[in-house]
């Protein structure tokens, strides 16, 4: 059940550097010491990634690792410097000037790091400044901005300016201002990333909230893998400019491509991620506990999994599909498997 | 061995002082010797004759130049009208009053403000900025110029002041954000900031005399000229540093580049450009006395009058009155840098907007009652206080008093100071001087700095004015090394105790908004005239920044490294020579640099009290109306000023290369 792929990149480069895009004419695909030789530093190399509708779309890596260059190419903030962006299936990067604005102005929003806020302008007036740009009148505009700062749990706080908000209010003005204009696609670059743990997941859940109710393409940078596999459909894995991987959170668990993705797994508490289909059995009997959904990740399962000593029912839907006993949630929760 | 010798610096610095130094003490024995007078005096039919090709060129400009359609004359003479119109308006508001038809028949349409008015007014942008202190600190202050007798002209000099500033901080505004949008003209206008920073203002006053005639208009010109190149310089920096992320968020927004720059960048950016409007204001304040050389009435006039007249108590009371109003406009603009953007009240019209209603009642109820009430209108003379005399008699008291006290401080340091470095300067043959400090920025900063150095020196010996020039190096020297032995221990107090340090960063704070000629007047009345009283001044206005960027540098001192200092068991002594002055040296060096930067801006103004340097150059320039004169002079300041800026921030970086800075 593939989705239709909303922004379809392709071989996208970006390396900085002299001469970088002459060198790439001759180079179709230069390795790192090769760009080492030529000066050059390749910040995004031969990325290919299919953003489909309506997933949120993970990129995660470590710190220069290019997941901020890679989002920058996506919205050109940043020039690739080769390459095909294809965004509802037009070009992105043969897109004149003014089509961009008008790309930017109706289908994309971004939400920033250190929240990106004017500081001179109220909530209101942050949220409501896209609108304001596109020559909105202000009583629509603020109509509308409204209703998103509500959305975001801000109600009672539009007369506010930032400096009196906390980050995590803050960074909701941000998620508000970059709803505003109702974007087709949502690039979230490592949004909860400045704020407190405890914020942090409080913001999380919030933002799944959001999600659920608007059903937006999310592009979501982060650094954090706990954070990607909690909110992810799908994940790639950046490391040097390279994508190593992407696959949904459990595959890079039990099937990580390279030594780089299994290193990173290694450590991750495993029943946030295995789900019930993945370890259960074929049905042997017909005496079951309960029920459990197919999807369900072990951790929200195995309470009442290991707690009973007879199996339970997986189920796809109305469909059994198989049982999962109190030894297999075991040997997940201890990491045998 | 040699080899390392060579390379050592102790060495290379010891042989080139001693050279200098025996060509110095000996170069007339050489003259004679060699019976060769070029070694002495840069001969007559070698100099350039820049001068004259300016002052032609001038001449030029204002007879003939003319752009097929209008005449260079027409131009200047728009920009007049431009600038005239608006500041007759507001002298008309402060002073003057409205009135229709001229001479006798003059009827008088409406009064000008009145001075309750005017209070009010300040009164009100100083809450609407901070707070009610603020308000009373401004109250007082222009109260005081209404006690003291000081109405009129301070109106006269506020009326410049509210011209020049929005003049120059739109301007300054204006070619900043083009700067930041082109690179070219941002690569094309630095060059043209640091030479504007660095020439006197002198030496300027003379073509914006031939071109715009005496009189206001050629004072404001002048003002703005040397008040905007601050403002274009912090509105590139102010630019820059608003957050990528911001910008980018504008971008994503989809704003175009006109939204891009009003919306998002200028807005953002409007903390640091008021830094800017600050500064623009200050140094229109600095430039009132030297703008009334050229034509601006009002408290400027009055002190230079004073001065000439040598009245102590009339050049002090309005020398004070600069300085008042320069504390309350320096204020009121800094708390507006400070203030962030407000909540709007709630309410009907004057509810919402209490002061702005407030001032249009008392500006309305003095107008009609003023008509009835003349004190209402002008403060009545009757009640005017002056320290004139008091000012006068304390003078003479001091003078009678201590007369052979200041008389001996005096000697001693002429005789066994000044006079010894000024023979050592002035003896330097021009050629050694020139190869000297080429070698001596060569070595601080590599061959370009080198080169640049010497040609620069060069140009001071063609243009003949290389012994005037030495008179400013030893001027300069003398009083940056005495400035800087004072400013950095006073700076180190500073940093060490909090309590000091805010009464001394406080008293700096205050040198600083002092316009350098107020520095004149009691310097001159206690010493008279000559090098000591000028040394005097300049040390005084150039203080300030030695005693700032040492407190500073003290400051920024990682708290890490001291921690690790203090756990290693070093006394408070040691902490302080060992790890904070060390890593302090780079900030010293830009402190010395800026002291070094004021103090030859002020040495300039000293020539009114008979310095034979640069700066009387450029003086007689102007009372001559020589165009040629005064630039050719002013850009010799200007060189010497550029050589030691390049030198000492060679300094500066190789030392914060060294400590990983």
């Amino acid at each position: 059940m593939t989705k239709p792929v909303i922004l379809d990149c392709r071989n996208v480069w970006k390396l900085y550097g002299p001469q970088a895009d002459i060198f790439l004419k001759t180079n179709s695909d230069p390795s790192s010491a090769d760009l080492t030789a030529a000066n050059l530093i390749g910040a995004v190399r031969a990325v290919n990634v299919q953003i489909q509708q309506s997933e949120i779309f993970v990129i995660m890596g470590l710190s220069g690792s290019g997941k901020s260059t890679l989002v920058r190419c996506l919205s050109r903030l940043v020039e690739s410097t080769a390459g095909e962006i294809r965004f509802e299936g037009k070009d992105l990067l043969s897109a004149s000037d003014e089509e961009l604005i008008q790309i930017r102005r109706k289908k994309m929003g971004m939400v920033f790091q250190q929240f990106a806020l004017l500081p001179h302008l109220t909530v209101l007036e942050n949220a409501a400044f896209p609108l304001d740009v596109q020559g909105i009148d202000k009583k629509t505009r603020e109509a509308r901005a409204l209703e998103v700062v509500e959305l975001v749990g801000l109600k009672g706080r539009e007369g506010y300016f930032p400096r009196e908000l906390s980050g995590g209010q803050q960074q909701r003005v941000g998620i508000a201002r970059s709803l505003a204009a109702e974007p087709e696609i949502w690039f979230l670059d490592e949004p909860f990333s400045a704020l407190d743990p405890l914020i942090r997941r409080e913001m999380q859940d919030e933002f799944l909230r959001l999600q659920n109710i608007l059903h937006k393409t999310i592009v979501f940078i982060t650094h954090d893998f706990d954070e990607a596999i909690r909110l992810a459909d799908r994940i790639a894995v950046m490391k040097d400019g390279i994508i190593e991987q992407v696959a949904t959170p459990e595959e890079l668990v039990l099937q990580p491509a390279t030594d780089y993705v299994a290193e990173f797994t290694r450590h991750v508490s495993r029943a946030k991620v295995i789900r019930a289909a993945s370890v259960m059995e074929p049905m042997n009997g017909d005496s079951f506990a309960g029920e459990v959904a197919h999807d369900a990740v072990i951790e929200a399962i195995a309470d009442h999994v290991e707690a009973s000593d007879l199996p339970h029912r997986v189920m796809e839907g109305e469909k059994p599909v198989g049982q999962i006993s109190r030894r297999a949630v075991i040997d997940v929760l201890v990491g045998r498997r | 061995m040699t080899a390392r010798l060579l390379r050592s610096g102790t060495l290379f610095w010891t042989v080139l002082f001693a050279v200098t130094w025996v060509l110095s003490s000996y170069s007339f024995q050489l003259y004679k010797a060699f019976d060769a007078r070029w070694i002495v005096r840069f001969p007559k039919k070698w100099q350039l004759p820049l001068e004259d090709r300016i002052s032609d060129f001038l001449d030029w400009l204002v007879e003939d130049a003319s752009f097929h359609f209008f005449s260079f004359r027409d131009l200047t003479r728009a920009i007049a009208a431009l600038i005239e119109a608006p500041y007759q308006v507001l002298r008309n508001v402060l002073i003057e009053g409205f009135s229709s038809g001229y001479g006798d028949t003059a009827v008088q349409i409406a009064p000008s403000l009145s001075w309750l008015a005017v209070i009010v007014t300040i009164m009100a942008v100083g809450h609407y900025a901070r707070d009610w202190f603020l308000s009373v600190l401004v109250g007082v202050c222009f109260l005081y110029l209404a006690v003291f007798g000081q109405w009129e002209s301070a109106m006269i000099t506020l009326a410049s002041v509210l011209i020049a500033v929005p003049i120059g901080v739109i301007g300054g505004l204006l070619l900043g954000i083009f700067a930041y949008r082109a690179r070219w003209f941002e690569r094309l206008i630095q060059p043209v900031l640091d030479l504007m920073q660095t020439v006197p203002v002198f030496a300027y006053l003379v073509p914006i005399l031939i071109l715009f005639g005496f009189g206001p208009v050629a004072a404001l010109v002048a003002t703005v000229i040397y008040a905007m190149p601050p403002m274009v310089r912090i509105t590139i920096v102010a630019l820059k540093t608003v957050p990528k992320e911001i910008v980018e968020a504008g971008m994503m927004a989809g704003c175009r580049k006109r939204q891009m720059m009003w919306k998002v960048l200028v807005p953002s950016a409007i903390p640091t450009l008021m830094v800017g409007v600050n500064q623009v204001i200050m140094l229109t304040l600095n430039m009132v006395i030297i703008a009334s050389m050229i034509g601006a009435g009002g408290l400027g006039f009055d002190v230079l009058a004073s001065l000439r007249r040598l009245d102590i108590g009339g050049g002090i009371e309005a020398g004070l009155g600069i300085v008042v109003m320069a504390i309350a406009l320096d204020r009121a603009s800094q708390a507006f840098a400070d203030r962030s953007a407000r909540h709007p009240l709630d309410g009907n019209l004057l509810q919402r907007h209490p002061w702005s209603g407030t001032v249009v009642l008392v500006i309305g109820a003095t107008l009609i009652l003023g008509q009835f009430v003349p004190a209402v209108q002008t403060y009545p003379d009757a009640l005017t206080i002056t320290t004139g005399p008091f000012w006068s008699d304390a003078m003479k008291w001091i003078n009678v008093n201590f007369f052979d006290t200041f008389e001996a401080i005096k000697t001693v340091i002429l005789q066994w100071l000044l006079l010894p470095v000024k023979k050592f300067f002035t003896g330097i043959p021009w050629a050694w001087g020139i190869i000297a400090t080429g070698l001596m920025a060569w070595r601080v900063g590599g061959w370009k700095i080198g080169l640049l150095a010497a040609l620069l020196m060069t140009f001071i010996a063609t243009s003949g004015l290389w012994p005037k020039a030495m008179v400013t190096i030893y001027l300069c020297g003398v009083s940056v090394l005495i400035a800087t032995l004072i400013g950095i221990p006073l700076g180190i107090w500073a940093a060490e105790s909090p309590r000091a340090g805010r009464v001394i960063l406080g008293l700096m704070d205050t040198l600083q908004t002092l316009p350098s000629f107020v520095y004149l007047i009691p310097v001159v009345m206690l010493f008279r005239v000559g090098d000591f009283s000028a040394m005097i001044a300049v040390i005084l206005y150039a203080l300030a920044p030695a005693v700032r960027y040492a407190a500073h540098g003290l400051k920024e001192v990682p708290p890490a490294l001291i921690e690790a200092g203090l756990m290693s068991g070093c006394t408070r002594r040691q902490l302080l020579m060992r790890i904070k002055l060390p890593l302090a040296t780079p900030q010293l060096y830009l402190g010395l640099n800026q002291t070094i930067m004021l103090a030859l801006s002020m040495l300039v103004i000293t020539a009114l009290v008979g310095t034979r340097d640069l700066g009387q150059e450029v003086y007689i320039a102007l009372t001559k109306a020589n165009a040629g004169q005064g630039i050719v002079a002013g850009l010799s300041v200007a060189f010497i000023a550029i050589i030691t800026d390049r030198i000492i921030n060679a300094l500066a970086a190789g030392q914060r290369d060294r400590l990983g800075i």
